[in-house]
């Protein structure tokens, strides 16, 4: 276990110079960010060499990366053009984000896996055939519309809810756009369960529980559940990194000051320190999230064992 | 079950979307509460500014609403009339327009508790010109003789830390020399850029940053960057115009579609940038509780003069037939919903008619005409490549839709569907790389908030040769020699007139299209009363009262 | 199932997605990929008395009985129709607008009213067919053939190539889609589709990479690629012949379903300002460009938003009917 651990981190390393590498030269192809700072006139050559000086950005591509990547393993994230430090940005950004990604986490677990349950034990039912043209119109309908329509009716129609997000941004504020934001991902997960469940309905281990006449219950949750759950985990465990950096278009309609917001910030004034900062820390919540799940594993099949 | 719920979601989103009334007539129901009350704080809605909140520093709209609270300058530009008003300044003498003497009042402080010298003012002035500083509005201060030195073009060594042209002669007087005449110059210094700075500025400046302290009716009493800033009335401002509010929240928004719905739920107070496809529902949603004022904002369309199929000989006519192809009024009306007027010079009606606004003087070359158009396009050779491309950003703005409603009316004119495209370009930072590396290849949106109330201010930084905004490269020696003479002429009136025929060459040669005047446009809740737009768009906070 | 393998083979879990929007239909299949691959030897593959079928007649049995199948592949045969000759169905011009008209409802001759630029909604909608279908099936087709390619590649030849590609894969993987698009496609000035799917592909293909390595691996070690090893056969021909056939169903299912969300993401692209440009005529243009009007113009918003979940739904029920008959647990 501990080697499979320490062999898995290890591997990790490659994976996230590759990924900041990536992502630090697609944010330099987005080009010279200096001409943005000064509105609609164009900044003062003297300047903009200074600024550009001043941000490294007169270096050749891969000396910036080293620099940057050598600061960021002193802790240094570097600073945004609004003179912010990029760390100050994150540790106001991540909390909010992580309490939006835990809400949004919880309806994909609650209401998903629930679902896929009943829907599983009643393949081809009326429920079954409801929950699926449901979660197949979530699925097809882009997150901005269906954003953008319940900040609408729920927001400013019948004033349920308000149609932003504080600074605070406290759970409560967050269940609506954590459920905007868990659609798409609860329709799947919804459908996973689902299959998986049915699938291992027929199974053996499943037969023998009922023939030793355990309760229906207990042969539910202990066995059926357990093992059905291993590709919903996968998923979820994926989705934790996903959901943190693809929030931008609900942080965006709900005004939510997260990660997203400040990934979409950072692009639109092409600001590469905030971008590439923002981005390595969810390589890393991805990478750490795979691996969690991994281990996970382990504990919902006992037939798996990591040497 | 919630599997329900959200089928019952579905359905009424779109039940509401099928009949158009149950999501359209909004009514009345929104303007809400506020956040005001008893303590008389009013929440308004903010973007984040781009830069650090240094007066030379700060360029854009957002940062400078922040600055016009908590600064006050030698002068201000009045909020109606947009005339400069004496304000710190006591007296500005000059007897050859190069050499003046300021005179300050005296008594007026930093919210710190220092007091507001001659010092503060020039600290602040060299602070900002100084190339080591980067201070992206330092060319505010090109006029001062010494620039040069202290902010040297084209990678040369600064020589200087400060403008030989400032002297301070008294605790509250200061002595500016200029490098060249330049009548006007008191009328520029209500700009903030040139606002007075503490010795705290310069002490910690981090500190400052993070909290800025200035000498206006408002102080800064938390910032957190990138979400709220909060501002509250400083009771011991120095000067008469005190804030009748307790403070104002100010709140980022990314989308001003999110604030503008903010406002209709009672969720926000003031709202002083309405999308422009929320500017049909204003009457139904705010009733009176909704301003539109001219503001000091012109739109135009640029054209890339350094590429040479849009600046050979001929070309004038296709850039006035194409400027006859727009129909104004009817993208001002419909899109705009009469939020811009349909522009006939090159400047703005907030000038006044003495300070150079002349309406008309564009003449036909600005007036929709769809066969006469056709035949100047089609006499000047027709568009290069047989189409033209309107680039904008994006990514900020609702430029998409005019865009497209000009190309739609152009193409309407020559009958060809093609005939001219909208070329969104993704970030604005993106866009203006493109034009200031040259590389745009057909006319681009260009559009201009003035600086402060003056006729030089619309034209010399836009369209005389190789100024800082002159982002088309347009370039006319009969329109510069205007342009100097102006400069030069103490007499106001012979200035203007001046600066008007420098106008009329632009029109000759159809320079930049001018499209629209922008107004400022606010919507607020029912706490909130005596809100008005400064000729800048911007809100004037201290003197909206609340409840 | 053999302990090394599974610890071994996963740098990340499968069925790992890149964003939302984009990567969450990969997921399904990749579970039940495992499963796939006991096609041919799976309890239904063969039957006592007759020539054994394989699991493609076996399948293609199966989807002729299943209404969903024939539903969807209907809606998808007239959005191809529309596609090639839209004029079929409309005769107006999607690109002649008249502002006199912006916003007004559904009158005679425009059935679905105009939209903000006072363009026919019903004639724009039908002309955004073409692209949607091509973006989608271009991009899909693009992440298809990349992806089975290297994946297949790893999963065939192991060793310490596996172990390269499978890391770039997690590289890939690991930056968010929207984020992706956000960044290399503002730069982007061609008007074309091209771009778009060319970024999709970019970011799409370790979906499919690891679906195909994963099945390529449990393929290979099936008692008739080992026969056919033992009896000299080249790489090539074991590829082509033996392991190919039996790798590609969880690719295709997964493919199917890739396609609807990728016409989705271009709409979400386009409402992120990065999208398709102008003159193309493409439902998430007009989406996005609707979607501020959805108080005053819902009509506008409604039309292509109803073209679009549509044919997504399209998509991925026929995806899911493929993968149903394709899957002998399920029968």
């Amino acid at each position: 276990m501990g080697r499979y651990v320490i062999r898995r981190l290890l591997q990790m390393i490659p994976v996230f110079i590759g990924a900041t590498l990536l992502i630090f030269l697609m944010v330099n192809v987005m080009g010279d960010p200096i001409a943005g700072l000064c509105g609609d006139r164009q900044c003062d050559p003297a300047t903009a060499a200074q600024l550009r000086k001043e941000f490294g950005l007169d270096k050749p591509v891969w000396q910036q990366y080293l620099t940057y990547m050598g600061n960021v393993f002193t802790g240094d994230f570097g600073t945004a053009f609004n003179g912010q430090k990029v760390t100050e940005l994150m540790s106001t950004a991540f909390p909010v984000t992580i309490r939006l990604t835990i809400v949004a986490i919880l309806f994909e677990i609650v209401i998903g896996i629930t679902l896929g349950v009943v829907t599983g034990l009643r393949r081809g039912r009326p429920v079954d055939t409801g929950a699926l043209v449901v979660t197949l119109v979530v699925i097809s309908v882009p997150t901005f519309v269906t954003g953008l329509l319940l900040q609408l009716l729920l927001g400013v129609e019948w004033g349920w809810i308000k149609p932003s997000v504080s600074t605070e941004a406290t759970f409560g504020e967050l269940i609506v756009p954590g459920l905007v934001l868990a659609s798409v991902s609860l329709a799947y997960v919804t459908r996973l369960t689902r299959t998986s469940i049915a699938e291992n309905r027929r199974s053996d281990y499943v037969r023998t529980a009922v023939a030793k006449g355990l309760p229906r219950r207990r042969v539910i949750t202990r066995h059926l559940l357990r093992n059905s759950l291993i590709p919903v985990v996968t998923f979820i465990g994926t989705d934790i990194g996903a959901l943190m950096g693809g929030a931008i278009v609900t942080e965006r309609i709900f005004n939510i000051h997260g990660v997203g917001y400040q990934l979409y910030q950072g692009i639109l004034r092409q600001n590469t320190q905030t971008v590439v900062g923002f981005v390595t820390v969810l390589v890393l919540v991805f990478l750490v999230a795979n691996l969690l799940v991994d281990l996970l594993y382990a504990v919902l099949d006992p037939r798996i064992r990591y040497a | 079950m919630r599997g329900a719920t959200h089928a019952r979601w579905a359905a009424c989103a779109v039940a509401a979307a099928l009949t158009a009334t149950a999501c359209g007539g909004g009514g009345d129901s929104g303007g809400g509460s506020g956040t005001g009350g008893a303590s008389g704080v009013l929440s308004s809605s903010w973007g984040d500014p781009q830069n650090p909140l240094e007066p030379a520093n700060t360029n854009e709209v957002q940062g400078g609403k922040v600055l016009d609270m908590i600064f006050r300058g030698l002068k201000r530009y009045d909020a109606k009339t947009g005339k400069a008003n004496n304000m710190i300044a006591e007296k500005i003498e000059t007897s050859d327009s190069q050499n003046f003497t300021i005179t300050i009042k005296s008594g007026w402080k930093f919210s710190n508790g220092e007091a507001v010298t001659a010092k503060s003012f020039v600290d602040a002035w060299n602070y900002g010109a100084s190339l080591k500083n980067n201070q992206k509005n330092a060319y505010f201060f090109g006029y001062i003789d010494g620039y040069d030195k202290a902010h040297p073009e084209n990678g040369g060594k600064q020589t200087a830390d400060t403008l030989s042209g400032l002297a301070v002669t008294g605790p509250n007087t200061f002595t500016v020399k200029l490098n060249q005449k330049f009548s006007t110059f008191p009328d520029t210094l209500g700009y903030a850029a040139f606002s007075p700075l503490p010795e705290a500025f310069f002490k910690d400046h981090s500190a400052w940053l993070s909290k800025p302290v200035g000498n206006g009716p408002y102080e800064i009493k938390s910032y957190t960057k990138g979400s709220q800033m909060s501002l509250r009335k400083w009771d011991a401002y120095s000067g008469t115009d005190k804030a009748q509010n307790g403070g104002v929240d100010l709140k980022v928004y990314t989308d001003n579609n999110t604030a503008y719905t903010d406002l209709l739920a009672g969720n926000l107070d003031l709202v002083d940038d309405v999308p422009a496809a929320q500017l049909g529902n204003v009457k139904s949603d705010l009733g009176g509780r909704y301003i539109n004022t001219p503001a000091g904002i012109i739109q135009t369309l640029a054209f890339p003069f350094y590429d040479k199929a849009w600046d050979k000989p001929g070309m004038e006519k296709v850039r006035t037939g194409l400027s006859r192809a727009i129909n104004r009024e009817q993208i001002t009306d419909t899109i705009f919903q009469k939020t811009r007027t349909p522009a006939s010079d090159w400047t703005s009606p907030v000038l006044g008619t003495a300070g150079g606004f002349k309406e008309g003087l564009c003449g036909d070359a600005c007036k929709y005409d769809p066969a006469e158009a056709k035949k100047l396009i089609t006499e000047g050779g027709g568009f290069p490549g047989g189409q033209v491309k309107i680039s904008y950003n994006a990514d900020t703005g609702s430029h998409k839709q005019w865009v497209d409603a000009v190309c739609n009316s152009v193409n309407n004119v020559l009958g060809n569907d093609k005939a001219c495209v909208g070329n969104p370009i993704g970030t604005f930072a993106d866009f203006r790389n493109q034009i200031t590396q040259s590389k745009m290849s057909g006319p681009f949106r260009a559009g201009w908030q003035m600086d402060y109330p003056l006729i030089q201010n619309f034209l010399q930084p836009l369209y005389y040769t190789n100024a800082s905004s002159n982002d088309g490269k347009w370039s006319n020696k009969q329109f510069d020699q205007l342009v100097n003479q102006a400069n030069a002429e103490t007499d106001q009136a012979k200035a203007v007139g001046l600066f008007q025929q420098a106008e009329g060459v632009l029109r000759d040669n159809m320079g930049a299209i001018p499209l629209w005047y922008q107004n400022g446009s606010a919507g607020y809740s029912s706490s909130l009363s005596h809100v008005a737009l400064s000729p800048f768009s911007l809100p004037v906070y201290n003197e909206i009262k609340v409840g | 199932m053999p302990e090394p393998q599974y610890v071994g083979d996963a740098g990340a879990p499968e069925g790992a997605i890149a964003a939302t929007g984009m990567g969450g239909a990969m997921d399904l299949a990749t579970s039940e990929g495992e499963t796939l691959e006991k096609g041919p030897d799976g309890p239904h593959g063969t039957g006592p008395s007759e020539k054994p079928r394989s699991l493609w007649s076996d399948a293609w049995l199966d989807l002729r009985r299943n209404p969903v199948f024939i539903i969807s592949s209907l809606v998808i045969l007239f959005l191809v129709v529309i596609s090639i000759w839209p004029s079929l169905i409309a005769s107006g011009n999607p690109l002649k607008c008249d502002l006199a008209h912006a916003q007004q409802g559904s009158s005679p001759g425009h059935p679905f009213g105009y939209d903000g630029q006072g363009c026919d909604v019903y004639t724009r909608t039908v002309y955004g067919a073409r692209t949607s279908v091509t973006v989608g099936v271009c991009a899909t087709l693009g992440v298809a053939i990349l992806g089975s390619f290297l994946g297949g590649l790893a999963g065939f030849f192991g060793g310490a190539g596996d172990s390269v590609l499978s890391r770039i894969t997690d590289v890939f993987f690991a930056i968010p889609v929207v984020l992706g698009g956000l960044v290399l496609l503002s730069v982007v000035t061609s008007s074309t589709v091209w771009p778009v799917i060319g970024f999709m592909v970019l970011l799409g293909w370790p979906q499919i990479s690891r679906i195909a390595r994963g099945s390529v691996i449990t393929a290979k070690q099936n008692d008739y690629v080992q026969a056919a090893r033992a009896l000299g056969a080249s790489n090539s021909r074991m590829m082509l012949r033996h392991i190919a056939p039996n790798a590609v169903a969880p690719v295709i299912v997964v493919a199917t379903i890739a396609l609807g969300t990728y016409i989705a993401l271009e709409a979400t692209l386009s409402y992120l300002g990065v999208g398709l440009k102008p003159p193309t005529v493409s439902w998430g243009i007009d989406i996005s460009a609707a979607s501020p009007y959805i108080r005053n113009a819902p009509h506008a918003l409604l039309w292509p938003s109803g073209a679009l979940a549509v044919t997504v739904l399209a998509f991925i029920m026929l995806g899911d009917a493929v993968r149903d008959a394709l899957d002998p647990k399920l029968r």
